[in-house]
């Protein structure tokens, strides 16, 4: 058993597949055992946490910035409403998601195409563009999608084979919210793990070698054309499922839940987390999620109003985004990593002096 | 036909306004390569500032001034200290902050100023002006508006034409290590630039701002309709900037008059792909040379 498992730990794919599976337990744990309001708070996290994943890949692997991840959530969230307009509908939610991520993943490789010749600021500008162009496409298409008032999603029966699962596995009904947290995580993970193995693979190589020097890359015989549009789709895709998550969470698509401010919060989660790690990218989901919170809590006990309260967090989200830049450009899981192989190099440059005395 | 004069002028007078935010956003790329998404927070922020001095009981032309001597304060010292650590460094940086700028402004615009909307005064009329019987949708806050944005055109290229310090600017954007060796103080020069980027963006902040409502998020799809102006000048141009905010404002401006007005953002959008896709160095560029 210890050897096979030293076995899976070894190839890439099965050490993906038991840190998905071991991410599954925590997951049942943690959603098992806090109140329906924090699981709702958690499938609020897992969908910020596949966006922001696929926002790692396009912006830390590839090198593209995307300040259009919201409008692409925006898809995903309006196809998935429009799935789910009725309580007749018996429509199973995985789906829902395929569909949603298919529509946004159509969308996106429009995108990608005119957006694999733009550099830096011009991609910048156009996926700008996009984020503030798509909120107004549901305001005039008000009778498909609902106008200012957006699309209600009503969310199907729990099939009754996850009840029974559920009570099995747990010993207790499961709630509504509960199962959409469950939905969500899910989700994430299945996310993650495609993301983790095309990132680690050849598809990932190639992302990396364009992002990292585009003539060398593309001497070595990388079509970048290629390579930067196929990052965008992998990214657009799972802003796809994000949106279809959102979508479930807040039983709602409406244009005011997909402003330029959705699309900043999450460049603000991954360059906090560390452009370019999953594990980074999951750290920027959670302090999105926890710390408008405690930040708006502690607001109010300063004396602030509720609506100036609420508006520290994304000040303390934009002022760390400017620290991080400027004084850790690698974010939290980069400067960490940076500071451990730092002190590996000098505990080797140490054990070494010491052998030759 | 007479519509169709009307939404024209309409979009002239826009246009004149993207004008100006689209010749600050080059005058900031031209000497430190950045494209400064903040410029509209940036631009937001000083015309609450006016605001705050006009409903003080103060005269409209008070907060005027003082929002475009905020507008160059604010400016200098943005660009001295946040933006000079990363200048001729990885784009993607330098983006990067100028979007976290634009987080911290509007979050503290609104803890500030707060989060409603609050109408702006105008100090000139905003009735058409009647010629030959029918009104014309051209008022008097529309002519000062033109006329505003022509003076501040004119005296930059006064500046950049005729003075010592407009030359040493023009060196230090075209060869920083050139214009060093010839003892020009090419930080300072940068300072100013971006100083007097920010003035222009304030003057059409407060001119977007007037006769209608402010909210701290005003001005976000003015940085867009900004930046797809300049790029239809080519980025790199003053003059291809003024014509790129007039094509564009006249574009959406019918836009918004025949298709509808949600549509507008969309509509910039296809502009940029279009310019983009076919002409990348702008429409009036001789040959596609740059690499975007």
């Amino acid at each position: 058993m210890r050897a096979r498992m030293a076995a899976a730990w070894g190839s890439t794919l099965g050490r993906h597949l038991l840190l998905a599976l071991a991410g599954l337990l925590v997951v049942i744990v943690v959603v098992e055992s806090v109140s329906d309001y924090r699981n709702t708070q958690l499938a609020a996290m897992a969908y910020l946490g596949i966006a922001a994943g696929g926002l790692t890949v396009l912006t830390g692997l590839n090198g593209q910035l995307s300040l259009g991840h919201g409008a692409l959530m925006a898809i995903g969230a309006y196809t998935a409403a429009l799935m789910l307009s009725d309580r007749d509908s018996s429509m199973p939610l995985s789906v829902v998601i395929v569909t949603a991520v298919l529509a946004t993943l159509a969308v996106g490789t429009a995108v990608g195409l005119a957006a694999a010749r733009l550099h830096g600021p011009y991609l910048a500008g156009a996926t700008l563009a996009l984020a503030v162009a798509v909120p107004g496409i549901a305001l005039y298409f008000k009778e498909t999608l609902g106008g200012e008032q957006g699309l209600r999603v009503v969310m199907p029966e729990i099939p009754g084979w996850v009840l029974e699962l559920a009570f099995f596995v747990t010993g207790q009904d499961l709630s509504r919210s509960r199962f959409t947290s469950y939905v969500g995580w899910l989700t994430l993970i299945v996310v993650f793990l495609l993301l983790a193995n095309l990132s680690a693979g050849r598809v990932g190589r190639r992302w990396r070698a364009v992002r990292d020097d585009e003539v060398a890359a593309e001497l070595a015989g990388i079509n970048l054309g290629r390579a930067r549009v196929s990052a965008f789709m992998v990214s657009a895709a799972a802003a796809g499922a994000a949106g279809a998550i959102l979508a479930f969470t807040v039983k709602l698509a409406a244009p005011s839940a997909f402003t330029l401010t959705l699309s900043l919060t999450l460049l603000a989660a991954i360059v906090l987390g560390g452009l370019g790690t999953l594990s980074g990218a999951l750290i920027g989901a959670t302090l999105l999620t926890f710390l408008p919170s405690v930040v708006t809590d502690l607001g109010r006990t300063a004396g602030l109003s509720d609506i100036q309260a609420a508006e520290l967090a994304p000040l303390v989200y934009g002022v760390v985004m400017v620290a991080v830049i400027l004084l850790a450009p690698m974010g939290i899981v980069g400067s960490f990593r940076q500071a451990r192989a730092r002190r590996r190099m000098k505990k080797l440059s140490t054990s070494a002096k010491g052998t030759a005395a | 036909m007479q519509q169709f004069f009307n939404t024209a002028l309409t979009g002239l007078t826009l246009g004149m306004v993207y004008a100006a935010f689209a010749l600050a956003l080059v005058l900031i790329w031209r000497s430190t390569r950045v494209v400064n998404f903040a410029q509209a927070p940036m631009a937001m922020v000083t015309t609450f500032i006016a605001l705050v001095i006009i409903d003080a009981g103060y005269s409209y032309w008070l907060g005027f001034v003082a929002a475009l001597l905020a507008g160059l304060a604010l400016g200098a010292v943005l660009e001295r200290l946040i933006i000079r650590p990363v200048e001729g460094k990885s784009e993607i940086n330098a983006v990067i902050l100028t979007l976290g700028l634009f987080i911290v402004l509007h979050a503290l615009a609104a803890v500030f100023f707060g989060n409603r909307y609050r109408s702006f005064p105008a100090p000139f009329g905003l009735k058409g002006i009647e010629v030959g019987g029918t009104t014309i949708a051209l008022n008097g806050f529309g002519i000062f508006t033109i006329v505003s944005v022509l003076v501040v055109m004119g005296l930059l290229v006064a500046l950049f034409r005729f003075t010592d310090i407009g030359l040493k600017m023009r060196a230090a954007a075209f060869n920083q290590e050139v214009a060093r060796l010839l003892g020009v103080r090419v930080g300072h020069m940068l300072t100013l630039g971006w100083a007097l980027a920010a003035l222009v963006g304030s003057l059409a902040g407060i001119l977007i701002a007037g006769g209608s409502l402010v909210h701290p998020s005003y001005m976000d799809s003015v940085v867009v309709f900004g930046f797809v102006a300049a790029v239809l000048g080519g980025l790199d141009s003053p003059l291809g900037a003024v014509l790129g905010g007039l094509i564009l404002g006249v574009s959406l401006s019918f836009v918004s008059g025949y298709v509808g007005s949600q549509l507008v953002p969309l509509a910039a959008l296809v502009i940029l792909m279009l310019v983009l896709t076919l002409r990348p160095g702008g429409l009036f560029a001789q040959a596609p040379e740059r690499r975007v």
